[in-house]
């Protein structure tokens, strides 16, 4: 099932935008991210896509059909909440056998047939013996499968989670990740979930759509995304940044009037721009002497497998972060109050705001 | 002062003061005004002796207003439980002009005087009433008559069947509901198979405390009633006629049954709330 | 595609309800039936004591709330409520101290027990005072001896409303104590603050909306009681009647404009009530109970 979501906007009353124009499409059998800070409008388009909310405007289609005239019943969605909403009063089989049950009776299966089914769903995801269980008697990754189970049952056209992980411990979350990822490549199913958490995104997902404020920033996988970021936005939402302001000149990059330091040459017209550069991208310039970003180191610390800096340079608010190898040179002698020096292997130059 | 307690082990240390004076006088209070009277009832029934009592409680006019209070506080709690849910429902769900001070005012069979209500549904529904003028001539006849008792039980119990679903109502999770419309149910299954089971030990609770509050029901029943013995005399009112005949044996067994059935009803309250509080967990 | 369509205008129709709520037309329909339930079962009932109050009008209306016995039942409510309260609310606060700050075995069951005045009849309420008190009561004998009049007598009356309403203002401030914990005394009393003092500058002003609420209840219950007072009273005319039975023997001797007239009175203080209600539970927010009992 390929999806096509058309220029979707949303307005709640009396608020900005929550979606302001946003148009992807979800290639079908894959795994797409939803990635976006709280209140980018990420789970807002999940809804809108399921039906359970409408847009102001714009379309969702369902393999090319409009299917904005369906309600959330006849969408055939399979969305498991952030909470679960798990029914309380049922037991797992019958929390799980509730869609199958919903169906008009000319489409009902038998119910012995619901039963199986639910039964079969259960032991895929692994909760085998406590179909009587209510909910309650579960732990938080048990009731996360049963939720699961229960979107599966009903036979989505496709599968949306919101923020899937979100109410588990570190531990487990790791664990249902790896989980989920193999019951996907497992069953096949067209998938869409929505996360603030990058890592999460990144490692879990075959394609990574990144929202800000109602719009889309940008789709692809997670290394395009990674590796080759369209905005600041995505570039410093993927991870710790360190921000300078730069002026490009005849390909090379000024701040303060001093010449920035960067592996290569600038391949930026003149203007301008704002560097962002990871703190791992940073190298300390052994020679002191020579060419690089001036500044004072205000801390140094050993952290795990790596050594941390932070650098005071004159004209920034924020000191620059620097990530150094354990192994590299230079940073043993470092010591708080002394000048440095460092060079940027890897930047980014996005046009100043 | 709690040293002698502490001691003991009923109750947890603390540092906070005032417990052996506060707990003294809570229950020298309580002993006083309710659980010493309380069981004079009791020790009195007990004194009129087995065959007496029997006697006593099996009277044809004991057991007819008995069955009357009992059978239209049922009734009256069961109409409220459905238009109690109606309203409950149309108050936390929907918007519409009037809709506060409506709130507000379905409290209002617990702060006017029972008294006051009962001549008010009186005048409404006698047979010149705004009400009674309309009912009379299809012969339907409210005031004076079983109905009537109905009619001020309904308005008594109103409250407690609104006031006890309402707050369920409004914490319900509209994830739930949204889920099942995701599994395809429609808003007519989605009420019954899943809001009404998480309202039922609310509804069943409302319920059971109209009901209790029913059967023991006077002031605004006996004007409404016609209180003719065998037909529309309820249970409280035999007592207060045994009393005025100086007959307190007769009026002391009467109270003995309806106390029994307080307590049951309190019991079964209490059995319900356990009952809901394991099945939903604390999740 | 058309990549540069404008926004689709959102479609119109019965589609665009939200999935957790009803179509306009059910809900049109349940809101109709249940105001049209509320107008027959509170707002007529209210109306018709005011309309029949005036049905002779303004004159006959304040010759009834002058009459001297009228005046003497007006006398006699308020002085049962101001015993009666005030004692409830000492009551209700050393029931509450105990309970929300204390763990002790048997709270549960102390709870209950201060519950069990709802679950009585009014009349039983009256009754269980005749049985110990009246002339062939347990103590009957006793107080005659000692020409002691408590059945049929101001005494009576008080004792049968302390019953009624014991509960409204400890039932409304065990939740709010319990809420509230014991940090904040713990707090005071680790400053050097004496016990008296700690609990008048910390935990009143916490739980003053709460206790507001409860003697409010518990007040316009006292003024109201019926069932309980009209069982000890005796009906003495301007010695033992209460402004509701006062209502009924006016009622009663079928002088209904007089009978409604001091009903208006009572239907007036449970309004008052009503609104001041609605105001504590806007201004307590949550530390205000609504629970489900009266």
């Amino acid at each position: 099932m390929e999806i096509q979501v058309h220029d979707i906007r949303k307005t709640f009353d009396g608020t900005a935008a929550a979606l302001d124009g946003i148009s992807l499409t979800i290639r079908s059998g894959e795994l797409l991210a939803l990635l976006g800070p709280s209140g980018s409008g990420k789970t807002t388009l999940l809804r809108v896509i399921a039906g359970l909310e409408f847009p102001t405007g714009g379309s969702v289609l369902f393999d090319g059909d409009d299917a904005s005239h369906r309600t959330v019943q006849e969408r055939n969605v399979g969305f498991v909440f952030q909470h679960y909403a798990l029914f309380r009063h049922m037991t797992v089989l019958d929390n799980v056998g509730f869609g199958l049950a919903a169906r008009p009776r000319a489409n009902r299966p038998a119910k012995a047939e619901i039963r199986r089914r639910a039964e079969e769903l259960l032991a895929l995801v692994q909760l085998q013996g406590l179909e009587h269980r209510s909910p309650a008697q579960l732990s938080g990754g048990q009731r996360q499968r049963v939720a699961l189970a229960r979107a599966l049952a009903i036979e989505p056209t496709v599968l949306l989670l919101d923020e899937p992980f979100g109410a588990l411990d570190a531990k487990v979350r790791k664990d249902l990740r790896r989980w989920l990822r193999q019951l996907h490549d497992r069953t096949g199913h067209t998938t869409v979930f929505v996360t603030h958490d990058q890592e999460e995104a990144l490692e879990l997902s075959d394609r990574v759509a990144i929202i800000n404020q109602g719009r889309l920033e940008q789709i692809g996988t997670p290394s395009e995304a990674y590796l080759r970021p369209e905005s600041a936005f995505v570039f410093d939402f993927l991870g710790s940044t360190n921000v300078l302001p730069v002026e490009v000149r005849d390909g090379r990059a000024f701040f303060a009037g001093c010449p920035v330091p960067v592996a290569d040459g600038i391949e930026a017209g003149d203007g301008h721009y704002t560097l962002q550069a990871r703190p791992c991208d940073m190298m300390l310039a052994v020679d002191r002497q020579g060419p690089g970003l001036g500044g004072i180191a205000e801390m140094v610390r050993v952290s795990l497998g790596r050594v941390r800096v932070d650098m005071k340079v004159g004209g920034l608010a924020r000191p620059i972060e620097l990530e150094l190898p354990m192994k590299g040179e230079g940073w043993r002698e470092l010591q708080p109050g002394q000048s440095l020096r460092v060079r940027i292997d890897r930047y980014h130059l996005f046009a100043a705001p | 002062m709690s040293a002698r307690a502490i001691c003991s082990g009923w109750v947890r240390p603390s540092v906070m003061p005032g417990f052996g004076m506060t707990l003294g006088f809570t229950l020298a209070y309580l002993g006083l005004v309710v659980l010493i009277p309380l069981s004079a009832v009791m020790f009195r029934a007990a004194g009129l002796g087995w065959q007496d009592f029997l006697a006593l409680a099996t009277d044809s006019r004991t057991l007819a207003a008995v069955r009357l209070s009992f059978s239209t506080a049922l009734l009256a709690a069961a109409l409220n439980a459905v238009f109690g849910l109606l309203v409950a429902w149309v108050l936390v769900r929907y918007s519409f002009p009037g809709k506060r001070v409506l709130d507000a005012m379905v409290d209002l069979p617990f702060a006017l005087p029972t008294a006051v209500a009962g001549i008010a549904l009186t005048s409404l529904y006698a047979g010149n009433g705004w009400i009674g003028q309309f009912l009379e001539p299809l012969g339907i006849k409210v005031a004076y008559a079983p109905l009537g008792i109905m009619v001020a039980l309904t308005f008594i119990g109103l409250p407690f069947v609104v006031r006890t679903i309402q707050p369920v109502l409004h914490d319900l999770d509209a994830e739930i509901e949204e889920a099942a419309a995701t599994l395809g149910a429609g808003r007519a299954r989605t009420f019954r198979k899943v809001i009404l089971p998480v309202l039922s030990p609310s509804l069943l609770t409302g319920f059971a405390l109209a009901c209790a509050r029913g059967v023991g029901e006077y002031g605004s029943v006996i004007f409404i009633a016609g209180n003719i013995p065998h037909v529309s005399e309820i249970a409280p009112l035999l007592i207060v006629i045994r009393l005025e005949e100086f007959n307190y044996a007769g009026a002391t067994a009467v109270a003995a049954i309806m106390l029994a059935i307080s307590f049951i009803l309190l019991l079964l309250i209490n059995l319900i709330q356990a009952w809901s509080s394991q099945r939903m967990g604390r999740a | 595609m058309r990549l540069s369509a404008p926004p689709h205008p959102t479609t119109p129709g019965l589609r665009r309800v939200s999935p957790v709520t009803e179509r306009p037309a059910t809900r049109w329909l349940l809101v109709v039936t249940a105001l049209v339930f509320l107008l027959f079962f509170l707002l007529m009932p209210l109306a018709a004591v005011f309309v029949e109050a005036l049905r002779m009008g303004i004159g006959p209306y304040f010759a009834a709330l002058v009459d001297p016995d009228a005046i003497a039942a007006i006398k006699l409510t308020l002085l049962v409520a101001a015993i009666s309260v005030p004692l409830n609310l000492i009551f209700g606060l050393c029931a509450a101290w105990s309970i929300a700050k204390f763990q002790f075995k048997g709270k549960s069951l102390l709870v209950t027990l201060i519950d069990l005045p709802f679950s009585v009849s009014p009349v039983i309420a009256g009754l269980i005072y005749v049985l110990l008190f009246g002339s062939s009561g347990w103590f009957g004998p006793w107080l005659a001896g000692h020409d002691i009049q408590i059945v049929f007598a101001v005494p009576g009356i008080v004792l049968a409303t302390i019953f009624v309403t014991l509960p409204f203002v400890a039932r409304e401030l065990i939740p709010v104590m319990q809420q509230s914990g014991t940090d904040d005394e713990e707090a005071a009393l680790s400053l050097g603050a004496s016990g008296w003092r700690t609990f008048l500058k910390v935990t009143l002003p916490n739980i003053k909306w709460g206790l507001l609420y409860g003697v409010l209840l518990c007040n316009a219950r006292a003024m109201g009681e019926f069932g309980a007072v009209s069982v000890v009273s005796g009906h003495i005319r301007s010695f033992t009647n209460t402004m509701p039975l006062h209502v009924e023997i006016l009622y009663n001797e079928y002088n209904f404009a007089a009978a409604f007239a001091v009903a208006s009175l009572l239907a007036v203080l449970a309004l008052v009530t009503l609104v001041l209600k609605t105001c504590l539970e806007a201004r307590g927010g949550p530390g205000v109970s609504s629970s489900g009992r009266p």
